[in-house]
């Protein structure tokens, strides 16, 4: 009884467009989802870190060296934005990080596509995190204070990611015809990854209506993907790169482009954990941990050294 | 409790001079100075701020949404704490 009152009250709060916060009431429901949908999201930023920091000492100069060296920067710090966020909700980092490390919590499943060349690196910024950014602003206007306001930080420094990507990508469709059709092949693999990675088709995302009363999904993943796909085939005709799909078509009386059929078995195939990279990334991943110890001891130690020189002194 | 577990501390930017010190987020750190320069890699990696404050979280203390509305009861049920609670003939200047 008194939660049904609650709960009236919590979803009149967010009707009138205020932000949930963490000590207020919410239902089980509503936590639960967010703390899956937030460490899911930190994890994919810090598994993100990993086929891009593969080309940090390979990139072609120093600028896109410095340039790839402050995105993967800035994704280490997005991850830490979402895991604070996921703190205020009562749950433990080192928790999720266990869940990530043994395969229980899930990341983005385009990540565990390989980066074969250098275009990878410009089709990444330029596709996937396109892609994220649709997906994030929708976010930025969700009803839970702390996640919201970590995308409006995050979904700012995207648009680099975005920009330096698509300029990586230029360039190369200008270059010589070897450098332009390795920015074709990069587009070809990265393509279909980066348009099935804004998730599942509506018909088969179950749970949909009560998120998005509740404002934690903002936007159907169709409605989402139809944005990405628009904005994103103009961009790849001006640099004269062609989209690998045959049957993609702009429809004068929707305003749309019209897809292709989405390859879904292989969207769920890599999800399961049968993409060419899942066990890479999941040892790189803990690798990363166990290499990173001694960096964390040293800061203890050093912490405790600190507070006896003060008693000394 | 495993090795990343350090303490919470909250982070609060000031970003320009004269204005005040807003809360930024929050970041894990053994101590306040690697807290302090946590802080600034996470949150001022495009010169966002000028000056940083780094507060232990549990060193706040929050009033509680519950009480909302009997904590700032007091304030209010006094409008005359406005001066639109007040109403001066048109024509006088300066008031």
């Amino acid at each position: 009884m008194e939660d049904a009152k609650k709960l009236e009250a919590f979803e009149a709060k967010i009707n009138s467009g205020v932000k949930i916060e963490p000590k207020d009431w919410m239902p089980e429901a509503y936590r639960k989802q967010l703390v899956r949908m937030m460490s899911q999201h930190a994890h994919s930023e810090i598994v993100g870190m990993l086929p891009e920091g593969n080309w940090i000492t390979r990139a072609p100069n120093l600028r896109r060296k410095a340039i790839l060296l402050a995105k993967v920067q800035d994704e280490g710090g997005h991850g830490l934005y979402l895991y604070s966020a996921a703190e205020t909700l009562g749950v433990d980092r080192t928790e999720l990080l266990e869940q990530l490390h043994t395969g229980k919590a899930k990341y983005s499943s385009i990540f565990n596509y390989p980066t074969l060349t250098w275009a990878d690196i410009g089709a990444i910024g330029w596709l996937v995190d396109g892609a994220a950014i649709m997906n994030q602003t929708a976010l930025a206007r969700g009803s839970y204070g702390p996640y919201s306001r970590a995308m409006v930080r995050i979904c700012k420094e995207e648009s680099f990611h975005n920009r330096q990507g698509y300029e990586i990508m230029m360039q190369l469709a200008q270059g010589t015809p070897e450098q332009k059709a390795m920015a074709q092949d990069a587009l070809n693999r990265w393509w279909w990854p980066a348009v099935m990675m804004l998730g599942p088709s509506d018909d088969n995302s179950p749970n949909s209506e009560q998120l998005m009363r509740w404002k934690v999904k903002m936007e159907s993943n169709d409605a989402i993907r139809e944005r990405f796909i628009d904005r994103t085939v103009p961009q790849a005709e001006f640099i004269g790169l062609t989209v690998p799909d045959k049957d993609l078509k702009f429809d004068e009386e929707t305003g749309h482009y019209t897809h292709g059929k989405i390859n879904w078995d292989e969207f769920f195939d890599v999800i399961k954990g049968n993409g060419p990279c899942n066990a890479k990334r999941l040892k790189d991943r803990i690798d990363a941990d166990k290499n990173g110890k001694w960096v964390r001891e040293a800061a203890v130690a050093y912490a405790a050294k600190r507070v006896k020189e003060k008693e000394i002194a | 409790m495993t090795d990343t577990q350090w303490p919470v501390w909250e982070v609060f930017v000031q970003a320009n001079p004269g204005i005040p010190h807003k809360h930024a987020g929050s970041v894990h750190a053994p101590d306040a100075e690697m807290a302090l320069q946590n802080a600034r890699d996470v949150y001022s990696r495009r010169s966002e701020g000028m000056n940083i404050w780094v507060v232990p979280a549990n060193a706040i203390t929050a009033s509680s949404p519950e009480d909302q509305g009997s904590f700032f009861e007091p304030s209010n049920d006094k409008p005359y704490r406005h001066p639109t609670f007040y109403k001066i003939p048109e024509g006088v200047k300066y008031l």
